[in-house]
């Protein structure tokens, strides 16, 4: 790909992400941040690149490094996530309706 | 850029994690689709670390970069065993630190979170660095890194120490082992950009055979994320965590350029929005300018002059059996709860006090201030651990044409945001921001520790001394309690 196809991408995901946010419920903030937290830890994929390649021993060890940070973020990351979710409740609706 | 020339399907693969991505934030929209997305959330990233390892672990690579030999080698078990165990470490600590966390120091926990994203982007660019070659990023020749690669990688490492140092910070101001108060240098403005120049100039400099010049650019970036941290008082925090939550996504964003990965691009704008529109939403409800808040030292010049100097008057102070009668025989009474309510972990006696309300047959509602809390919805999320349903929860807007039909506004642990000096008074530091217009309701309960202590703002609040408002002052988890109590009997 060349750059200016990847910086299309870039900032049509940009206009993506300023209309799917705007359309977050306020109530649902702290998720939010919580949940851009976990995906923004995508970053396991150039972690992932570095620990895999062979050549360069300092560069594998910084890799499989990033690659623990960034596990620790992303299991964290959805798991907090889930947890404040499963709290949201609406009126009067049995516990047992809510998915875990 | 032969290494870039991967499978379509790799490609494709990456892309549909990015979608994911998207819809895992447009889940939520509601509560009720929210846990749907955090499951898109997490298939995405399945499908981005799954692909990642297909490819690149030794000799499943469909396309080997120049200069690279692994002929002879079959499948690489070590190095993906060595992968794995970096995932099950991360992961163990990760789920414990998430079952663990209390809803209260969530703050801290995202902060913390931020500093790790920002810290994995570091070591990427250094591996980047160190190995281009693995990530495809040399020059025809083999001899250097690629021109906009260095820039990109420059870009994302700088972005990505900013981001480390800077969450360390916040964290530690959030978490109490730092004071919140402001620290000011003099010059600060001064050294702040000449480090950012100085980073900047360093990014364009910088070729795979100039290390020092790299290591320069990280070491930079480290001081100036945490001299922009410094200054910013506790109570501007959740713009500095809505502002570096935009830039882990940007570090993302910039090492995805590196990578021409398309999982990594999406994903880094959504953040990187995400972040700014949260930063941008709490400044609005402050009536500040992202510039101001960025700059600093708010809470440090306002607390000296606003403290003192105030003349007595005249204030009436309520019992817990006075806000149980009252209440009681109420039609319909709001709660107003801020970061002392949070403070005190009074949110589950406030549930129970409404309870009891409800079983007299009053109509009881939350009303939640975009600052209230720490963080962006942090009230949200802690009125939602005490089981209180999401629909009697209101926003500023929604709610506040109600107060005047309201028999009793029940403030617990807030201030400045139902403060009419906001509205009325042009000196005041917060003149300008939305609060809430409780001096409509027939009765105002103020729960609050002491009269001492104003906001965080250091302005004195004309509703302590309204005649239809009886202070509580009490440690505001006992004093619900006591009021649970009254209403009881």
């Amino acid at each position: 790909m060349d750059f200016v196809s990847i910086l299309s991408i870039f900032v049509l995901a940009c206009f993506v992400g300023y209309y799917v946010v705007w359309s977050v419920t306020p109530a649902l903030h702290t998720p939010l941040m919580a949940v851009t937290n976990a995906i923004s830890s995508v970053i396991v994929v150039g972690a992932l690149v570095a620990s895999a390649a062979p050549g360069s021993p300092l560069s594998k060890w910084l890799g499989l490094g990033a690659v623990m940070l960034a596990s620790i973020n992303i299991f964290g990351g959805f798991a907090v996530t889930a947890r404040m979710l499963a709290m949201y409740k609406k009126k009067d609706k049995p516990a047992s309706r809510e998915t875990k | 850029m032969e290494a870039h020339a991967v499978n379509p399907w790799v490609a494709i693969a990456y892309l549909i994690a990015g979608i994911c991505f998207i819809l895992a934030l447009r889940g939520l929209s509601s509560p009720a689709t929210s846990r749907r997305g955090n499951r898109y959330g997490m298939a995405g990233m399945a499908i981005a670390v799954v692909t990642t390892l297909l490819t690149h672990v030794p000799l499943t690579a469909p396309s080997t970069p120049a200069g690279i030999e692994h002929a002879g080698l079959l499948f690489d078990f070590a190095t993906l065993s060595e992968i794995l165990a970096a995932i099950a470490i991360g992961a163990v600590i990760g789920l414990t630190t998430a079952r663990k966390i209390q809803m209260t120091a969530m703050p801290q926990l995202v902060a913390a979170f931020h500093s790790l994203v920002g810290l994995a982007a570091v070591l990427v660019g250094v591996a980047a660095f160190y190995n281009p070659a693995a990530f495809g990023i040399l020059e025809a020749g083999g001899l250097d890194i690629l021109k906009g690669s260095r820039i990109e990688m420059g870009l994302g490492v700088a972005i990505g120490a900013i981001t480390f140092s800077g969450s360390v910070i916040a964290f530690a101001k959030l978490n109490g082992n730092m004071s919140g108060a402001p620290i000011l240098l003099p010059a600060r403005h001064a050294i702040n950009l000449a480090a950012l120049l100085a980073i900047i100039v360093l990014v364009s400099l910088f070729h795979g055979d100039t290390p020092h010049l790299f290591w320069g650019i990280v070491a930079l970036s480290f001081v100036i994320g945490f001299l922009l941290i410094i200054p910013i008082g506790g109570a501007d925090m959740p713009v500095v965590v809505s502002m570096l939550n935009s830039y882990s996504g940007w570090a993302a964003a910039a090492m995805g350029f590196t990578l021409h990965n398309t999982a990594m691009i999406v994903t880094g704008a959504l953040v990187g929005s995400s972040g700014a529109i949260l930063s941008y939403i709490m400044c609005r409800a402050m009536n500040r300018s992202f510039i101001s808040v960025i700059a600093g030292g708010f809470g440090a010049e306002n607390g000296a002059s606003g403290g003192e100097a105030k003349e007595q008057r005249p204030w009436k102070r309520g019992s817990a059996e006075d806000a149980a009668f009252l209440m009681q025989e109420a039609e319909n009474v709001i709660i107003i709860p801020g970061y002392g309510m949070a403070v005190a972990q009074a949110q589950h006696v406030l549930r129970e006090m409404a309870d009891l309300l409800k079983k007299h047959g009053v109509n009881v509602k939350y009303a939640i201030h975009p600052v209230a809390g720490r963080m962006p919805g942090h009230m949200n999320v802690l009125l939602a651990e005490a089981n209180v349903p999401y629909d009697e929860v209101f926003e500023l807007e929604d709610i506040n044409g109600e107060f005047a039909q309201c028999d009793v506004a029940f403030i617990i642990g807030a201030n400045d945001v139902v403060n009419p000096a906001a509205r009325t008074d042009k000196t005041s530091p917060i003149y300008g921001m939305p609060v809430f217009d409780v001096e409509k309701a027939k009765t105002i309960f103020f729960v609050k520790r002491s009269m001492g202590g104003v906001g965080y703002a250091g302005v004195d609040n004309d509703v302590f001394y309204m005649d239809q408002t009886m202070m509580l002052l009490a440690d505001a988890k006992k004093m619900v309690e006591d009021i649970n109590k009254a209403l009881a009997d």
